[in-house]
């Protein structure tokens, strides 16, 4: 199994006539993935490349069973579009689009939690998630990736891509790699994550890829300490970031000196994860893991 | 984008949050001219991106233009905490209330200072709203239990009954209470309108004649939030000229930079392998010269830009480059890498190391282009290792 998508995923692409929905949306169907319709108010009833567009996510919903959504659009219309996927029923929203204003993301994870309850937002400004062999939403390469027991979840796309090369390269597959993305107010965190890989009979190991900021890392480390029976093998990036300075992602800043790095790690080590030092280190510590 | 003491509270009057009168002076000529026109005493402050202004030497009260002059000599061209002083703020002196609950280790009473601030609460995904009559101090070294915390839904807003309730929780005296509710309002408004990700005030003091006043601001705006605040564009232009010139140049290319004092220029592609490539160069013994994330492609033209910001810093010595190949494969960041060395004049080698997909490819490519200027090596690990060494020598 796979966690939050599997091969019955079909999938609407909220900006797929646009530049970058067209690529992405169509490389994910050119993986396999069921991209089964797009949305563009203005250009309802044209298609992209036989994909169908519709005026709005709720004809997509009612006429192709669509029942997670892609939202890849422009960062002052993204919010809209989230809570749009949301008000159609559909119950998975992947949203890549970075520089969501935080106000905005607290009010669209707030309006989620409190109105669509059963919905489940991963991102915005994530990488997207991949089931190999399944489906992939997002801009996860799947080449780098295979079929096997690891979960993956992350908060840096390039580190997941990485990881997955790694394990692929020696051999070992992957069940989900999911990108909850680096801004500061994730629709989904590692703990969602966590639970659903301990959930999952086909995952027998977790790698889970956290950065400076916030305190969302020590929060799994709880979690793991009480729920997690899988091994866990992290990674936390930032270790000699400056304090004060936001190093790339919206959500990746020490700011009065928390959110440290060395919090963190010390956190997951406590709670008995397997910690790596380097990006490379984490396909020997899942082998360890694994008893390979 | 942080804004220093008077935009902040320009930014604060926008709101209807009551701040001094005063004015800009980048020179004593200018301090005593804004000083005479809003009569004494006034109070002298530097204008620094950073805290511990007054035990530095940086905030004087004047009550005469001799002291004007004096003080503003003094403070233009002082150094605080790494920042040099080149602009002034001259306002209107406050005379603060004094307390009759609160007293000093030696009896006297303490001034009416407090403090309040919203930001964000990452882990409960609600803004945190933080009130004490602790002000005039780093809210850091305040005790928490004098601290009074409010959770806001963004959905619910701040209503005026919650921040009535807030003010008591936190022990304002009496006097300032009433006072202090449109304060925060206009406090919280400023917030969530205006985009902040902190806005803070400290201190927030009570007046002898029983006014709520901020005399001072510090806030954070939310970079992503530009589009829909064009009166921002103001503040941009000095944080442009007073910033790191490395970091302004890669911010016009588009690049995420962040300056850092070694000499070990790095290229990354995403934050989190940008961040992991400082890390192990600082982990192999090297000192890294910044963090630059080209985003999730790797062509020849984003290369070059890369590049251009690392050769205008004079401390590096080697630069490292560290790209994770995705759906840009291996073999067009290697062509890119190439492709840019023969678009600009170096002045320091390169160590490339990339990997992902088409990783074979890739590096025949480098391989076949190695010179002194270019090395590649297959790991993350040995490639830091390299970078440091050459930059060592």
């Amino acid at each position: 199994m796979s966690i939050f998508v599997d091969e019955n995923t079909k999938v609407v692409v909220q900006g797929l006539t646009g530049r970058q929905g067209q690529f992405y949306g169509l490389r994910n169907r050119a993986y396999g993935t069921k991209v089964v319709a797009g949305t563009n108010p203005k250009k309802a009833g044209t298609d992209v490349e036989g994909i169908p567009i519709f005026a709005t996510v709720a004809d997509a919903v009612r006429e192709t069973g669509a029942n997670a959504a892609f939202v890849i659009v422009p960062a002052m219309a993204a919010p809209a579009s989230i809570l749009e996927a949301a008000e159609a029923g559909v119950p998975f929203i992947v949203c890549v689009t970075e520089h969501i204003p935080t106000h905005d993301q607290a009010r669209v994870y707030n309006r989620l939690k409190r109105d669509y309850p059963r919905t489940r937002l991963l991102g915005p400004n994530c990488a997207g998630i991949l089931a190999p062999g399944k489906c992939n939403i997002g801009f996860t390469p799947a080449e780098v990736s295979m079929p096997g027991p690891v979960g993956i979840v992350s908060r840096s796309g390039t580190l997941a891509y990485q990881a997955l090369y790694e394990l692929t390269q020696s051999g070992i597959g992957q069940s989900t790699c999911v990108g909850i993305g680096g801004d500061p107010v994730p629709g989904t965190s590692f703990i969602d994550a966590l639970e659903a890989f301990q959930a999952d009979p086909e995952t027998e190991a977790i790698v889970m890829i956290g950065e400076i900021g916030g305190s969302a890392e020590e929060e799994a480390a709880e979690y793991i300490k009480g729920h997690v029976t899988k091994p866990v093998v992290a990674y936390i990036a930032g270790m000699e970031a400056p304090p004060g300075k936001r190093m790339g992602h919206a959500g990746a800043i020490i700011s009065r000196g928390k959110g440290t790095a060395k919090g963190k790690v010390e956190a997951l080590k406590a709670a008995g994860a397997l910690v790596a030092m380097n990006p490379t280190e984490i396909g020997g510590l899942v082998r360890q893991a694994l008893g390979r | 984008m942080d804004l220093m003491e008077y935009q902040g509270k320009q930014y604060f009057a926008r709101f209807g949050i009551p701040v001094s009168a005063g004015g800009i002076a980048d020179t004593v000529d200018e301090a005593v001219a804004h000083a005479e026109r809003l009569g004494y005493p006034v109070v002298v402050k530097a204008q620094v991106m950073t805290g511990g202004r007054g035990k530095a030497g940086g905030i004087k009260l004047a009550h005469n233009a001799d002291e004007v002059r004096f003080h503003a000599g003094n403070i233009l061209g002082m150094d605080i905490r790494g920042h040099i002083v080149r602009r002034l703020w001259i306002e209107r002196a406050s005379e603060i209330a004094k307390s009759s609950t609160r007293f000093k280790e030696n009896g006297e009473p303490k001034d009416e200072e407090f403090y309040a601030s919203f930001a964000l609460d990452r882990s409960a995904k609600k803004y945190l709203g933080m009130l004490s009559v602790e002000g005039g101090v780093e809210i850091e070294s305040v005790p928490d239990e004098l601290i009074a915390k409010i959770h806001v839904d963004p959905i619910d807003g701040l209503s005026e009954a919650d921040c009535r309730a807030w003010i008591a929780a936190a022990n304002l005296p009496e006097a300032a209470r009433e006072g202090a509710v449109p304060v925060l309002m206009a406090l919280y408004r400023c917030y969530t309108e205006g985009d902040c990700e902190l806005a803070e005030i400290n201190p927030l003091i009570l007046t002898t004649d029983g006014r709520v006043h901020a005399l001072d601001a510090k806030v954070t705006l939310d970079d992503a939030a530009r589009e829909r605040h064009p009166e921002w564009a103001e503040f941009e232009t000095v944080s442009v000229a007073t910033g790191d010139s490395r970091e302004a140049l890669a911010k016009e290319k588009g690049l995420q930079y962040v300056g850092l004092d070694g000499n070990v220029g790095i290229i990354a592609n995403g934050a989190g392998l940008a961040m992991s490539t400082v890390d192990i160069v600082k982990q192999v013994g090297g000192a890294p010269a910044n963090f630059l994330d080209i985003g999730g492609g790797a062509s020849a033209e984003v290369m070059v830009n890369a590049l251009t910001v690392i050769n205008t810093d004079p401390n590096v010595r080697a630069i490292f480059i560290n790209i994770f190949g995705g759906i840009t494969r291996c073999d067009e960041v290697a062509r890119g890498i190439v492709e840019a060395m023969k678009r600009i004049t170096l002045n320091a080698p390169i160590v490339a190391r990339i990997d992902g997909t088409n990783a074979a490819e890739g590096r025949a490519i480098l391989k076949a282009n190695e010179s002194e200027k270019l090395v590649m090596l297959p790991d993350m690990l040995s490639a830091a290792q390299k970078a440091v060494e050459i930059a060592g020598k």
